[in-house]
């Protein structure tokens, strides 16, 4: 008896050993998170204000330079990225889980999306030099092929950094999407089947709608990762200093839309924060963290919209 | 239950067949799950197909619903003739869409649609094209009537069908499968998930629907059979054993199996 109690006295303080363990572990990590946010905010509080986030940059005075061009290519590249990576994902991911026989060629092809994930992005922007560049002249309106060349470096287009960070993102959805539809239990598809749907019935009026809060986290989750890549685009040809704003894409006259944007210059947010730091004058630095700060807050804010939708999710399906 | 038309009393027992099996085969796989079946079902009665579990039931049903083309690897053989046209619903150029459009399927657990009640019933009349609002209004009122739930949902028909009870769930599904006017309707163990009561409406409504449908019911439960079948069919190892009218064959079945399994002894 009492050896037995000993023997349960020991298990117990191993159980509480490695709980201590774990904790400090997890401890290190959100602590290390923590200190480099907060050292960021203080670092760059003296340039968090309105003006920060609405004037364009200054060469001289960095009291006036703002990140105004680069946060608004950034969204507009994250546009073209999902504009891009969400119909090409959920299409692939349907048809992989929903269309697609399982033989030997598609699980070879399922292997590779997860393989994809895990590439390194600048690989990523090599692909889209050759391809989106110089094969499909995805380049700045004006500039004609012979220009690619050094010393001018290449220079891609808004679209082509958002179809290259699209790229990047969609394995991430593909997968998303096939995991969302692999949760819906076959016993719904089946019920929908019996009634006399077919596949794409199936798939248009149940399984896309059950599957979307799943699927929008993964685009989201997708996206607060391409918004802070900052290779690839380097690889294409990010202006690392820009003063003027592409067109906007929304007009005031028919047909209100303009698509003029797509092939202007882009620069980004940490190519932006990037070019700051590299500054040989101290007092960039202050708006280099100030701008980290800002695409934090923006990553944060994305992920922060994917946990509360799967949040929603769960609760309103529960299968 | 009330029987509105009286019939002659003396009507002979010649009744058109709704479908006919002949020397019917399915493989799963490698796996041999039906035998050579032979049975006929008659036109708007009850057939009950009973058996130990993994006798095969579930695998004839299916098969009137080409559910298992759902899957890969799963083959069938013979004939299984939907009457009076004699198409052969299993055979390779039959489309199986059609014959899910004909035939419609209550399955073991309720299995609504995370939608609102009205659109569960609705969505089977508009894959048939019925979009006019007025149309589907009274389609679906008819079919929660028949389903025996129209009183209990007619205030909610816009809520979420997952705030039902179970019973009214499986009542769901059925409204969903008679919305569309079927011609068979396979009823594949639809109790065995649900309390005595739940059990008892169902089967009130399953009784009621003999005369306008032809049904087929897959049963563990011999009282069941023998309250709302007209036939039973009974199976064992994939083959058909015996089949007869309810009341005779569990009074006096011919097989020594049958009567080993309706007395009990395993199953
Ligand atoms: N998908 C499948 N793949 C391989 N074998 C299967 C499959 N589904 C069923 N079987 C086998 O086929 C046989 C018949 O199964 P079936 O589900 O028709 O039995 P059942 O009579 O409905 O049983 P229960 O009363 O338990 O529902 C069983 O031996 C079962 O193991
Ligand atoms: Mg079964």
């Amino acid at each position: 008896m009492d050896d037995l109690n000993r023997l349960i006295a020991r298990r117990r303080r191993q159980d509480l050993i490695f709980g201590a363990f774990g904790l400090v572990c997890t401890m290190l990590g959100i602590a290390t998170l923590v200190i480099l946010l907060v050292d960021l905010v203080m670092d760059g509080l003296p340039r968090l204000n309105w003006a920060f986030l609405t004037s364009a940059n200054s060469i001289i005075d960095p009291e006036k330079a703002g990140i105004l061009i680069p946060l608004v290519d950034s969204l507009l590249i994250m546009l073209v990225t999902a504009a891009a990576a969400v119909p090409l994902g959920v299409a692939a991911g349907v048809y992989l889980e929903e269309y697609a026989r399982k033989n030997w060629l598609t699980t070879f092809i399922e292997l590779n999306i997860s393989n994809l994930a895990a590439v390194p992005s600048i690989l990523y922007g090599l692909l889209s030099l050759g391809l989106l560049l110089y094969y499909l002249n995805l380049h700045q309106l004006g500039i004609t092929g012979a220009d690619q060349r050094w010393p001018l470096g290449p220079r891609g287009s808004l679209a082509a950094a958002g179809i290259t960070l699209a790229l990047l993102v969609l394995p991430i959805v593909i997968v998303a999407t096939r995991e969302a539809l692999r949760s819906i239990p076959l016993t719904i598809r089946e019920a929908a089947y019996a009634l006399g749907a077919t596949r794409w019935q199936v798939v248009w009026h149940h399984l896309l709608p059950y599957s979307s809060g799943g699927i929008a986290t993964g685009i989201i989750i997708g996206l607060s990762r391409a918004i802070g890549e900052t290779a690839p685009l380097v690889t294409i040809g990010a202006a690392g200093f820009w003063l003027v704003l592409p067109p906007s894409p929304i007009q005031s006259a028919p047909p209100f839309l303009s698509f003029a944007w797509l092939l202007e210059p882009f620069s980004a947010m940490p190519i932006q924060i990037f070019t700051w730091t590299q500054d040989a004058r101290p007092e960039f630095r202050v708006n280099a963290a100030a701008a980290a700060v800002v695409l934090i807050v923006m990553t944060l804010s994305l992920n922060a919209v994917a946990i509360v939708l799967r949040y929603r999710l769960r609760r309103r399906i529960n299968w | 239950m009330p029987q509105t038309v009286a019939p002659t009393a003396t009507a002979p027992a010649v009744e058109s067949l709704k479908a006919q099996a002949i020397d019917l085969n399915f493989w799963y796989g490698s796996k041999h799950a039906l035998k050579g079946i032979n049975l006929s079902f008659p036109e708007n009665k009850v057939t009950a197909l009973i058996g130990p579990s993994g006798c095969g039931k579930s695998t004839l049903l299916r098969c009137f619903n080409r559910m298992h083309d759902l899957y890969p690897g799963n083959r069938y053989q013979g004939q299984l003739l939907l009457q009076p046209s004699g198409c052969n619903i299993i055979a390779p150029t039959t489309d199986p869409v059609e014959m899910r459009m004909r035939i419609s399927m209550v399955f073991q657990k309720p299995n609504p649609f995370p939608k609102s009640i009205f659109e569960n019933v609705a969505f089977g009349l508009r894959l048939r094209g019925i979009s006019k609002p007025a149309v589907l209004r009274e389609r679906v009122e008819e079919a929660l009537r028949f389903a025996a739930l129209w009183d209990e949902t007619k205030d909610r028909l816009h809520q979420s069908a997952y705030n039902l009870s179970g019973g009214q769930q499986q009542r769901l599904c059925i409204a969903r499968a008679l919305a569309s006017e079927p011609e068979i309707v396979l009823f594949d163990e639809p109790t065995s998930a649900l309390d005595p009561m739940a059990t008892s409406r169902i089967e009130d409504l399953i009784y009621s629907l003999r005369n306008r449908v032809t049904i087929l019911l897959v049963t563990h439960n011999m009282q069941q059979a023998a309250r709302v079948s007209d036939y039973t069919a009974f199976m064992y190892l994939g083959e058909l054993i015996e089949v007869n009218e309810t009341a005779k064959m569990f009074h006096m079945p011919t097989q020594r199996l049958t009567e080993e399994y309706i007395s009990g002894h395993f199953g």
